[in-house]
């Protein structure tokens, strides 16, 4: 076996016990776009295209509110900012690539895939340690569409009164559980969530998310300099 | 992204700051969802989300596990609903 080909299943096999918690997110997704009116066709798009649990999840929710379009690419934009920081971390790591090559390995670099590429890219020096990303972003991809196109036929016999959209925060809360220990974290969520709750009338164009979000994260950069000026 | 970026324009204050974007996003889209109803009015008596989801955040916390979480939300929902 050719060692392109044991790297990349090392990165399939790395990244698959983080595809657990992915497959609620895809189902959820492909019942609920359904459910707002979206095609089955529109819906496969979205999740061939964008490619991302929480940005779809989100985009969902502020078009079933009526939100405009400029609102929704700058929320799914910001839900997507942490991808800049993931790209910068392993840009180092990549160099030696082509550009196209770069590019089409960036449409692969998911959260999961990072996190256990990355910690790859760390332990091992090899000229094919890239082929760790594809295995891993291509695990991610293959798991993502599935459940989507699972999502989609469920959504047909899901009835209405189940209220399945309650899965949406629910979802989202469950992203949060490692921050709930966190002090600083917990500020920053209930002041996002009251900002959120509170502007939701009153912020013009369903812009709620940006605002409470832009907020919040000044308040954990202000807390953070505080914490570390008192050390 | 990791084509135009170079590691250096970020430096660890950045990192450390973008580290907080789920923590004061994803309340944005849970607050609402919980406590106010269709038409944007609050929600506050006689809503099962509230009670389901301190129950979820409850599991959240305990088992750090994120399908737990949604499975132990969605399950008080249908209880309060269905059963209560």
């Amino acid at each position: 076996m050719n060692n392109k080909f044991r790297v990349f299943l090392k990165g399939i096999f790395d990244v698959s016990p983080l595809m657990i918690p992915v497959v609620p997110f895809g189902l959820i997704f492909g019942v609920l776009s359904i459910d707002i009116g979206f095609s089955p066709i529109e819906t496969m798009g979205m999740s061939l295209i964008v490619f991302g649990g929480a940005s779809q999840i989100i985009l969902l929710q502020l078009f079933s509110g009526g939100a405009s379009s400029l609102v929704i690419i700058s929320s799914v934009g910001a839900v997507n900012s942490r991808h800049l920081l993931y790209g910068a971390v392993v840009s180092e790591h990549l160099s030696d690539l082509k550009l196209i090559w770069k590019i089409v390995i960036s449409y692969f670099l998911v959260d999961q895939a990072f996190a256990r590429s990355n910690e790859y890219f760390k332990k091992n020096k090899d000229t094919n340690k890239y082929f760790h990303l594809f295995g891993g972003g291509i695990t991610c991809w293959v798991i993502w569409q599935t459940t989507t196109f699972l999502g989609i036929v469920l959504g047909a016999f899901i009835p209405e009164k189940l209220g399945l959209s309650f899965a949406v925060p629910l979802t989202f809360l469950a992203l949060l559980v490692n921050d709930f220990r966190k002090l600083i974290n917990v500020i920053v969520i209930i002041i996002s969530g009251l900002v959120a709750t509170f502007g939701f009338n009153y912020v013009p164009y369903k812009a709620y998310v940006i605002v409470a979000g832009v907020i919040a994260l000044f308040t954990a950069a202000i807390l953070t300099k505080l914490v570390k000026t008192n050390e | 992204m990791i084509a135009l970026l170079k590691k250096e324009m970020f430096n660890d204050r950045i990192r450390e700051i973008l580290s907080f974007v789920p923590s004061a996003i994803f309340p944005a889209i849970i607050f609402p969802a919980i406590f106010l109803d269709n038409s944007g009015d609050f929600q506050l008596e006689n809503n099962p989300k509230i009670m389901a989801s301190i129950i979820a955040m409850l599991i959240g916390i305990v088992s750090k596990n994120i399908i737990a979480t949604i499975i132990s939300g969605l399950a008080s929902y249908w209880f309060l609903i269905f059963v209560v």
